[in-house]
């Protein structure tokens, strides 16, 4: 590797290229971007968790000072402006598809959760906007409302939408039902658990936010918005919604303050602010309060179930089967059904050679906010229910939790699962080693027993995950109902200086990629880091992508680029042969030099770069001048990231206060360009499982659906003094089925870490269940009845 | 409407608002100083603060009338001379950022904190940093960096 190279290859720690701007306050989020003449728009919301909108009168709101204009649902429809849509079309058992209720942009005659949006006021400034939408007057009929999911199929409650009868969307299943039952007669023990996946709400920092324009001249929209995948946004917004033709429609992504998900979607606001822009003539700006994030954001989570596992008398697992109520909100969300179907069904197999798999999934709707893909999306509801089931077998037959474990892990490859997946590559007792040793499994009963003396109740608790990352074959994911293919593109481009730009179909909100992709890039053709930028996030700029998701970036994005990255090598080496008259199987090309086997000509990357585009003598049939090169890459299968997460908790019965005693992750992630930002990524995913296993829940009052954790005074997010530093390490069996060896990495620490820690309060409790959030009331509750139990024994 | 005046780092700034204008509204829409961050409404996330007359101070909690007068510092003045803070600095060496919205505030609070706490150590850095939310890092590397950034203005 050259000296300028050295040191920012793949594997290296190298610092980010996107901090300076962050740090000295020189990022461009799409807040602090404004347009000349910009108006801003306000969002009129339900009060009501469902109510009919008899009459909306606008006539005060638009006489207000500053009003320019006030549009209802009714101006949208009158547009021919369609609804948002769902993404993935989920198939029940019987053969029917999904039962789709419409999802207006602004409410027509009915508003189906707090938070639904109303009318849309445009306005020369913000509180002149939101003192208008005061005036609105709307004539609601409130209705009772459906919240709770243990009773949204009971025909009594009431209907979200007439298309969906006992609000039910879809009624799935998947896996080999004959023969778990047959597993099921067979066993000499069946373990039998029931599981809440609480809700969350993915609260990324930065509110979404969006700029709508419009220019008369050449009728192109522009839409700057915090999106994770801006040219689905187009594409949903062109050919969907039918706001304006793809190729009239720029979607541009900036800078994004997080997503974890929840800037996938395709929401109203975004959509209503590029529609109006038209209308109006003028910008529209909308930034989201921290109060309708809340509200609108598309949830995560919430998930009822029920679970068995059977076992031989040896403890070798048999067959699971699983029974799930998933909530989908009151609309479908972009890509809400394939999250507890294909994103969570397939993973039940977790890392066990587990025979014989059926589990039914039931997406119902209830009168909430849309739920959708958040960090993990459907896998760490899986890992949830097969950790704490697995858990729960080892002590009730009495078999070490990491025995157990071992006992049953897959342990040749490729493996099918009785449930899609084909795991490819994996090592489950390396990874489970080296944190037992990191957390020292040993020792553990000593300072339990030294906990105790201190009168406090100490336990560990372990999780073996596995997750589908890569997200995924075009032609596998088109079999299971996706509208979409998930391929990825890029383009590289040789400027004739040498230095180079990547144009990426992957975004950027967090990930690090302009480090990343540029250390593969720097490394393939030896050139300094500095000499490559990344491009991303703008449809004017980058052909087409399907964006950042599902922990694909590197191994589906990074794929694509080291693909464009051959091509770009193979034409290199036809004009270094030219230029050194040479044939083309006798260059080499090695640390930005390319030279002629077994002479002494060489060629430097620079100049080889302005020969391409000078292109004095090429022959014109064999070499176009220029040196740039595209590719879309389709990966050939899922990438299966796995590790174990083992969480040692010490809780003061006295007041149910839990401390993270310390907190273990080993990761088998593949290849890792950038262990610094990797590790990044565990950390931030670990800290939202423990927010979900201890404090976090998104909470709907029962009866009027209205939402009680609105705000940060309700809603426990995970503070830096709930949380303890982690330990992290990495074990390494590389990915077959991408050419980087890669599986992904953003996902694990949500997906590991909440059965770690609920294993582990319930080892210390020696209790076999808890709700998540394991809030301190709950826990402190759990540990009287334990000492009262303990005491009458 | 009044005239509110005061020092942005190190430059005279003042402007005609309204007065219910809170001080982050009057850095970020007036003086087009968009590295201070918005990230709540309940004066909970900490992504807005800078410093008033040296202290850490949450800008969406203050009126711009209230610091009529005051020496006030963003994130955007605390570089000098194209030379990071040492602070800034050490979020980077330590990677204590991944989206950084939440990182203008974080840089802001560790500054007032390192100030005021000699000596720090994590448990503190952790109860300190209690009004500063990040979504994205765990805060793993935030108190790492932090502490780094301690031990070198010691
Ligand atoms: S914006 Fe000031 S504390 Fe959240
Ligand atoms: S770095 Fe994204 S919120 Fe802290």
């Amino acid at each position: 590797m050259s000296d300028a190279a050295s040191g920012e290859g793949i594997g290296q720690p190298v610092r980010r290229k996107e901090d300076y701007r962050f740090i000295t306050g020189n990022g461009h989020y799409t807040d602090d971007i404004n347009r000349p003449r910009q108006t801003f728009a306000y969002f009129l919301r339900s009060p009501h968790a469902h109510a009919r909108i008899k009459s909306i009168d606008t006539s005060a709101a638009e006489a207000a000072p500053g009003v320019v204009a006030v549009f209802t649902g009714k101006h949208v429809a009158n547009d021919g402006i369609g609804g948002l849509i769902c993404g993935w079309t989920v198939t029940s058992k019987d053969g029917t598809p999904m039962k789709v209720g419409p999802h207006p942009i602004l409410a027509l005659d009915t508003v189906r959760y707090v938070g639904d949006h109303v009318a849309m006021v445009v306005a020369e400034t913000l509180a002149d906007a939101r003192a208008a939408a005061e005036l609105i007057e709307v004539d609601y009929e409130a209705l009772p409302a459906t919240v709770s999911l243990s009773s949204c199929q009971d025909g009594k409650a009431p209907q979200v939408h007439a298309e969906a009868p006992r609000n039910t969307c879809f009624e799935w299943e998947l896996g080999n039902k004959a023969e778990t039952e047959a597993a099921f007669a067979k066993a000499d023990r069946v373990v039998k658990l029931d599981l809440k996946n609480n809700r969350l709400i993915p609260n990324a920092m930065e509110p979404r936010a969006a700029i709508g324009e419009f220019d008369k001249g050449t009728g192109i929209y522009t839409l700057h918005t915090t999106s994770q995948n801006p040219h689905v946004a187009r594409l949903v917004l062109s050919a969907f919604v039918g706001v304006a033709p793809e190729h009239k429609l720029r979607v541009i992504a900036p800078d994004v303050g997080g997503g974890f998900g929840s800037k996938i979607f395709i929401y109203a606001e975004e959509t209503a602010c590029v529609w109006a822009a038209a209308k109006v003539g003028r910008p529209i700006k909308w930034t989201a309060d921290r109060s309708e994030a809340f509200l609108s954001d598309a949830h995560g989570r919430d998930h009822l179930s029920h679970a068995e596992l059977a076992l031989d008398k040896d403890g070798r697992f048999l067959g699971l089967r699983v029974k799930t109520i998933a909530n989908l909100g009151a609309y479908l969300s972009t890509f809400s059904a394939a999250v507890p179907t294909y994103l969570y069904g397939t993973l039940l197999s977790g890392q066990y050679d587990l025979p014989a798999i059926h589990v039914e999934v039931d997406g119902v709707y209830t009168h909430t906010a849309p739920v959708d893909a958040y960090r993990g999306a459907g896998r760490p509801e899986a890992t949830y229910l097969i950790e704490r089931i697995v858990e729960t077998a080892a002590r009730e037959t009495g078999i070490d939790p990491a025995e157990i474990r071992r006992r049953n892990y897959v342990k040749t490859f490729p493996h099918q699962t009785p449930v899609i997946m084909n795991y490819d590559a994996g090592d489950y007792a390396a990874s489970l080693d080296a944190a037992l040793d990191a957390i020292d499994y040993k020792g553990f009963p000593a300072r339990k027993a030294e906990a105790a003396r201190r009168g406090m109740l100490r336990g560990i608790g372990f999780s073996s995950y596995i997750e589908a990352c890569g997200l995924a074959p075009s032609a596998a994911v088109g079999s299971l109902g996706a509208g979409v293919g998930l391929w990825e593109s890029a383009e590289v481009r040789v400027n004739p200086t040498g230095n180079i730009e990547v144009l990426t179909g992957s975004h950027s909100h967090g990930q690090g990629h302009e480090t990343t992709f540029a250390q593969l890039v720097a490394s393939r053709l030896g050139v300094p880091l500095a000499n490559v930028e990344i491009v991303h996030g703008d449809t004017d700029k980058v052909q087409f992508g399907m964006g950042t998701y599902g922990s694909r970036s590197g191994a589906v994005g990074m794929s694509a680029i080291a693909k464009a990255l051959d091509k770009i090598e193979a034409k290199a080496k036809k004009i270094a042969a030219h230029l050194m008259e040479a044939a083309v199987e006798d260059i080499v090309f090695e640390n930005g030099v390319f030279t002629v086997q077994g002479t002494d000509k060489s060629l430097a990357w620079a100049e080889l770069s302005l020969a391409a585009y000078t292109a004095h003598g090429f022959p014109s049939a064999d070499i176009e001048p220029g040196l740039k090169e595209g590719a879309f890459y389709d990966p050939t299968n899922f990438t299966f990231p796995a590790g174990c997460h083992i969480c040692e908790v010490e809780i003061d019965p006295d007041t149910g206060i839990v401390k993270i005693a310390k907190f273990v992750a080993v990761d088998d992630f593949g290849t890792v360009i950038n262990p610094m930002i990797v590790e990044g990524q565990v950390h931030g995913g670990i800290a939202q499982g423990i927010g979900q296993a201890l404090l976090e829940h998104g909470v709907y009052d029962a009866d009027s659906g209205q939402l009680v954790t609105g705000s940060y005074m309700d809603y426990c997010m995970p503070r830096a003094d709930d949380l303890p530093s982690f330990t992290l390490g990495f074990t390494k069996t590389e990915c077959p089925s991408n050419p980087l060896g890669m599986k992904g990495c953003g996902e694990a620490g949500a997906i590991a870490s909440p059965p770690a820690v609920i294993n582990a309060v319930t080892d210390a409790l020696g209790i076999r269940e808890i709700e998540m959030p394991a809030t301190p009331a709950r826990i402190w509750e759990a540990a009287q009845a334990a000492t009262s139990r303990a005491a009458a024994e | 409407m009044p005239v509110v005046s005061m020092t942005v780092n190190g430059k005279p700034a003042s402007a005609d608002v309204e007065a219910r204008t809170l001080l982050v509204q009057f850095i970020r829409e007036q003086l087009g100083l968009t590295g201070t961050h918005v990230g709540c409404d309940t004066s909970q996330c900490g992504a807005c603060v800078v410093h008033v007359d040296g202290r850490a101070v949450k800008s969406c909690t203050m009126l711009a009338a209230q610091a009529e007068g005051a020496e006030v510092l963003t994130i955007e003045g605390l570089a000098k001379n194209g030379e990071l803070h040492p602070v800034q600095a050490a979020f980077r060496e330590h990677h204590g950022l991944q989206c950084g919205f939440c990182t203008p505030g974080m840089i802001m609070t560790a500054i007032d904190m390192i100030r005021r706490n000699p000596g720090l150590d994590e448990e503190t850095v952790r109860e300190e940093l209690e009004g500063n939310i990040c979504r994205c890092t765990g805060y793993h590397n935030i108190v790492k960096a932090i502490l780094a950034a301690s031990q070198e203005m010691r």
